[in-house]
């Protein structure tokens, strides 16, 4: 199989990785409360995005299986899915490492948006076991796209309910990034464009090696191999 | 078509006593666990609301995993299927017929919960438990259903159901115990938080229309 499209995403991936990694350490201003280590905001928060949009991209591609019946978009679903949870790993554990870093703790319950995240991710996990217990393969994509409905649903609604909760004991502002100094924010944003790079390379990647994985075992099969 | 079906579904149970009286000593039990583990006689307000909540939740859980057991081993689904009738019938039913345990449920564990644990008095409290126990009977409902009618075709459905519906009844156990925490204080016991019932009944709203709409396709083959 010959994948321009591929070899593109990818090469402008990793570009973009170098301008955004460039400006963190080289242009971005060193914060003045936690130092060096509010760095670690450019590949945590963008991570966080990139990964909540993935779940509920899922959710949105499932809506498209279960409307069209074509197993393309359960599979795209799928993808998607299973991307956002390798990238949501990556979010707790640098979220982890920020709040060890800069409040002392490992975990800390205060901050709603860390919790809300934690929800999401352990109803996500759940993903695969769910789907892979259905033999019937019709079954699976469909039981899956329903799940993938409902949990997409469910982020937004997650979020809302967390912060609600948390509230009360700390008011927080809405939008934190939308203070931040330009040439923070700037370098936010390139590190964000990266990250959603980056997402739609491995999604990309992952597709066409279940696609060709498909391909082969159908003309294995028809060559008699099985 | 929904009564008819809710009619069979209490019918079953009347006669099976499969979920309720299971679901309500499980609550039992898991007050006296609580007795043990905090080592405590009594207890109020925020804590109180922790406790029965999620013992609610756990003796639910039991009848979320049992709701369509039967329908899926003993053909339930493939003659519910050949009747002509819309198939959300069916999740209305089940839901109902879920709603109608926890309620049962529910009156049992919360005077036990009163005689058991609680440190004021339940009489004073009660008038205000109703609304957050009506409304998060209702998400319990839908959320479950829907749960449980996902997890019982599968390979290991007695462990799915619980790891799916643990994560969505979250904001259900935050507006509920939330709720109910003035209630329950020891003193100066204040009326249930009304932002927290609007929260509840938001999040019941946009459940029962996502099972709503999704329900249909777990029931094609």
């Amino acid at each position: 199989m010959r994948l321009p499209g591929l070899r593109a995403l990818s090469v402008t991936t990793a570009l973009a990785f170098c301008v955004s990694l460039s400006l963190v350490f080289f242009y971005a201003p060193i914060e003045a409360e936690e130092g060096f280590l509010q760095k670690i905001f450019y590949l945590h928060v963008p991570l966080a995005i990139v990964s909540l949009c993935g779940f509920v991209l899922g959710g949105l591609l499932a809506i498209a299986h279960l409307r069209t019946r074509d197993s393309k978009w359960d599979l795209r679903s799928y993808v998607a899915i299973h991307m956002s949870l390798i990238f949501g790993a990556g979010v707790l554990t640098t979220g982890s490492i920020w709040a060890r870093a800069s409040w002392g703790h490992w975990w800390v319950w205060d901050e709603p948006t860390l919790v809300s995240y934690l929800i999401v991710f352990l109803l996500y996990t759940t993903y695969q076991p769910l789907r892979f217990a259905i033999e019937d393969p019709e079954r699976q994509s469909r039981y899956a796209s329903v799940f993938a409905i409902t949990a997409g649903a469910f982020v937004p609604l997650n979020f809302i309910a967390v912060r609600l909760s948390a509230s009360y004991v700390h008011p927080r502002v809405l939008g934190a990034a939308s203070n931040l100094p330009g040439s923070m924010a700037f370098t936010f944003l390139v590190s964000l464009v990266a990250m959603a790079l980056l997402f739609a390379t491995l999604c990309s990647y992952e597709l066409t090696a279940k696609r060709t994985r498909i391909l082969l075992k159908a003309r294995s099969r028809i060559l008699g191999f099985q | 078509m929904v009564l008819a079906l809710l009619r069979k579904e209490l019918l079953v149970e009347l006669r099976t006593l499969e979920s309720i009286p299971g679901m309500s000593l499980f609550a039992v039990t898991i007050f006296v666990v609580f007795h043990f583990a905090l080592n405590q006689n009594a207890v109020a307000g925020q804590e109180a609301a922790g406790i029965l909540w999620v013992t609610l939740l756990l003796a639910a859980m039991l009848g979320i995993n049992r709701l369509f057991v039967a329908d899926a081993d003993q053909g339930g689904f493939d003659g519910f299927l050949l009747a002509p009738v819309e198939r959300s019938a069916l999740l209305f039913a089940k839901a109902l017929a879920l709603l109608a345990y926890l309620l049962v449920l529910e009156l049992v564990a919360v005077p036990a919960f009163g005689l058991l644990l609680l440190e004021p008095s339940l009489g004073q409290a009660l008038p205000g438990l109703l609304a957050p126990l009506v409304l998060a009977d209702l998400g319990l409902a839908a959320i479950g259903t829907l749960i449980a009618a996902l997890a019982v075709r599968t390979r290991a459905r007695d462990l799915l159901g619980p790891l799916l519906a643990l994560p969505l009844l979250i904001p259900i156990v935050i507006g509920a115990a939330r709720a109910t925490a003035p209630l329950l204080a020891a003193t100066h016991p204040g009326g249930p938080a009304l932002r927290w019932l609007a929260t509840l009944a938001l999040y019941d709203l946009v459940f029962g229309l996502i099972a709503y709409a999704v329900f249909d396709f777990l029931l094609e083959d």
